[in-house]
């Protein structure tokens, strides 16, 4: 009973990283339809900023409630000038875009072990987060590590925000009509150009977020992008594009279905019946979890 | 260095135009320019065949070899993505399955009867050789799977993923994340697969010596000659009927399915021949470099065969081939001298090459054209 309540709950902390990586993907892949490869950079900026503010700001505590406004805006301002560079001439060409941000991971990749050094570098972590709390005592007490908890809220935080944005703010407004009409949307006065630069920061930023958080459960280092992008383009794709409670789903189930596989075989064993269950899912629902219906021919 | 046949359609204009001509003649070339393509043919037999041995050391013209073995995988991608629309970003897989397959023979050969590849009898784990190690010590088994493995692979992921119609971004993800997936097994089997090392220190090739420079010259021309095969027949089912669907496929592949077709179909065909010739690569790499291993087959080889093609140019032929050629060979010479200079150029050639020049290289020849037939109509033609 304690094992499988402790790999539930693994599970579910695998699967809130897993959110917080994916949900700046679902605005910038699912919304706007481009495959920012450099995405992953974005999540290591988050955690490189962590670790100079932890430099500059001795508590652990302060300077991680810090780095994660800053991070959101160091990140988002990536994402900014990279739209403004280079994705706003592909949006009628999302694959290529895919292959174009990662030329920039590369760079951006090149850049923090130019500036860092290759190897991974560690940040403290707050004492609040250090320690686990206790849920059943006895012979074979279960524990929750404080950190774990500490994404998870982090996690559900920054979706209720995004959702909570897009649903009631006038931004959030104009970017679903950027989204569902482009053109109705400029002739109805929005400035569409603005409107993708605006939803890529807050994508790119909410990277930045899922960056700080990273640094409570593994190193920091220049590859650390590549190693969560693509579990980040399968939550969206299995979740449905577009579809923010697909990829809410999604990454708690992906995260359980690889904890519990983890636990009865290996982990690189794991990682490839992941992947078998996802083409087996896609084979039921091709468009992912949730789709929106039209009347479109695929 | 190579410079192969003359198709040199990149743009879908030339392409119309190509279609309209009389398909009357279907010689060895296939329709559309059988004299220039001969011509050229020729021109890149007698610069692999005679200028470049007679001109490179045995030291470069080993690492001519590992090219070569690039753009063979180029001529695949050059049929699935450019002609078909197919971004595979996991060619690593089907290498990486061809070398295995390959290097697990090799292994097994040198050996002997009876005993235990080296790494085996390292960590002492297998007493004997694993079950599914044991048919690749036959040489034809071997050969044929070298081929015959990734292309039923490819039949078997391909026909789940095109039936349900997964297109676009989604194949590319996921076959980026079968190459993920595929390279974290293989470490992951550290006792049946060398783990990260992979399968390394190959002495011999079918009973010849690998270090005799005279047996690694044969591989050299093995390995050429294999891909001016590879490159006649893509040509030959470029300018097939099913090449033109293949076309149609990546345009209008609503058209086609109410054309009676199954689209399905004609992108599994791209899509495994694509695979067999990145596995009969990845068998001939194995020789010319005496290893294999999940480095040079994950995510990021994956996307750097890719590379190639993309700045050579996806739709043609020509184009990806030396595109692949080229940007391995900047690749040696950039980064012997300067290794981080290397990561900051070949970004920079994806966002270029991509960005700004779709076509790629190939395409330029056409855009110069065009607009120099604009500057003659005095610029009115836009």
């Amino acid at each position: 009973m304690t094992v499988i309540l402790g790999q539930t709950f693994t599970g579910i902390s695998i699967g809130a990283v897993l959110l917080l990586i994916a949900l700046g993907l679902s605005l910038t892949f699912g919304q706007m339809n481009v495959i920012n490869m450099a995405h992953g950079e974005f999540i290591m900026a988050g955690a490189y900023t962590t670790y100079v503010l932890q430099k500059s700001i001795t508590s652990a505590g302060l300077s991680m409630l810090v780095a994660l406004p800053v991070a959101f805006l160091v990140s988002g301002a990536l994402g900014a000038l990279l739209e403004w560079l280079l994705i706003r001439r592909l949006y009628l060409r999302p694959l290529d875009t895919l292959l174009v941000t990662w030329g920039v991971s590369l760079m951006l990749q090149q850049l923090a072990r130019d500036i860092f050094g290759a190897p991974n570098v560690q940040t403290r972590a707050p004492d609040v987060l250090t320690g686990h709390i206790t849920v059943l005592g006895g012979d074979d007490p279960l524990t929750f590590a404080n950190s774990r908890l500490f994404i998870l809220g982090l996690a559900i935080a920054a979706v209720v925000a995004l959702s909570l944005t897009l649903r009631l703010t006038p931004l959030g407004r104009r970017i679903r009509a950027v989204v569902q009409n482009r053109d109705l949307a400029e002739v109805s006065g929005i400035s569409t150009g603005r409107v993708d630069r605006t939803a890529f920061f807050i994508g790119s930023g909410l990277a930045g977020v899922a960056g700080v958080a990273l640094t409570l459960v593994g190193p920091i280092g220049p590859t650390m992008g590549t190693n969560v992008i693509i579990d980040a383009f399968l939550v969206i794709v299995v979740g449905g594009i577009g579809q923010l409670k697909g990829s809410v789903i999604v990454a708690f189930v992906l995260g359980v279905l690889q904890s519990v596989l983890e636990y009865s075989t290996t982990v690189s064993v794991a990682k490839v019946l992941v992947l078998v269950a996802i083409v087996a899912f896609l084979q039921w629902r091709p468009q992912g979890l949730y789709t929106l219906r039209t009347r479109s021919l695929v | 260095m190579t410079t192969t046949t003359t198709d040199s359609a990149a743009t879908k204009a030339e392409t119309a135009t190509e279609a309209k001509q009389p398909t009357g003649f279907k010689g060895l070339w296939g329709a559309g320019r059988p004299a220039r393509a001969a011509v050229g043919f020729a021109a890149a037999a007698v610069v692999l065949f005679a200028v470049a041995p007679l001109a490179l050391s045995d030291f470069r013209l080993g690492l001519l070899a590992k090219y070569l073995c690039t753009a063979m995988v180029a001529v695949g991608i050059c049929l699935a993505w450019g002609r078909g629309g197919l971004l595979t970003l996991g060619q690593g897989v089907f290498f990486g399955l061809g070398g295995y397959a390959m290097a697990m023979h090799l292994k097994i050969a040198d050996a002997g009867p009876g005993n235990l590849p080296d790494f085996m009898q390292l960590y002492g784990t297998a007493t004997e050789l694993p079950w599914w190690w044991r048919p690749f010590g036959n040489p034809v088994f071997a050969l044929a799977a070298t081929v015959l493995l990734p292309m039923a692979v490819a039949a078997i992921l391909g026909s789940f993923i095109f039936r349900r119609r997964v297109k676009g971004a989604y194949f590319a993800i996921l076959s980026q994340a079968l190459a993920a997936a595929f390279s974290i097994w293989l470490i992951g089997q550290q006792a049946t697969t060398g783990g990260t090392n992979g399968l390394t220190d190959i002495q011999g090739f079918f009973g010849y010596d690998l270090d005799d420079p005279v047996n690694q010259r044969m591989v050299y021309f093995i390995i050429a000659a294999v891909l001016l095969l590879l490159i006649a027949s893509a040509r030959q089912l470029i300018h097939s009927r099913y090449g033109e669907l293949l076309v149609a496929v990546r345009d209008s592949e609503e058209r086609v399915r109410f054309l009676g077709y199954n689209p399905a179909n004609v992108k599994l065909v791209a899509y495994v021949v694509a695979a067999g010739m990145a596995g009969l690569a990845g068998a001939l790499f194995v020789p010319v470099v005496g290893i294999i291993s999940p480095a040079l087959i994950g995510i990021v080889p994956s996307i750097e065969l890719v590379i190639g093609a993309a700045v050579g140019g996806r739709a043609s032929l020509v184009g990806a081939v030396l595109g692949a050629v080229g940007v391995a060979w900047a690749k040696t010479a950039l980064s012997e001298e300067f290794p981080a200079a290397w990561t900051y150029f070949q970004g920079l050639l994806f966002v270029v090459a991509l960005a700004f020049l779709p076509g790629g290289l190939a395409s330029l020849a056409g855009i110069i054209r065009r607009r120099r037939a604009n500057q003659a109509l005095g610029g009115e033609v836009a």
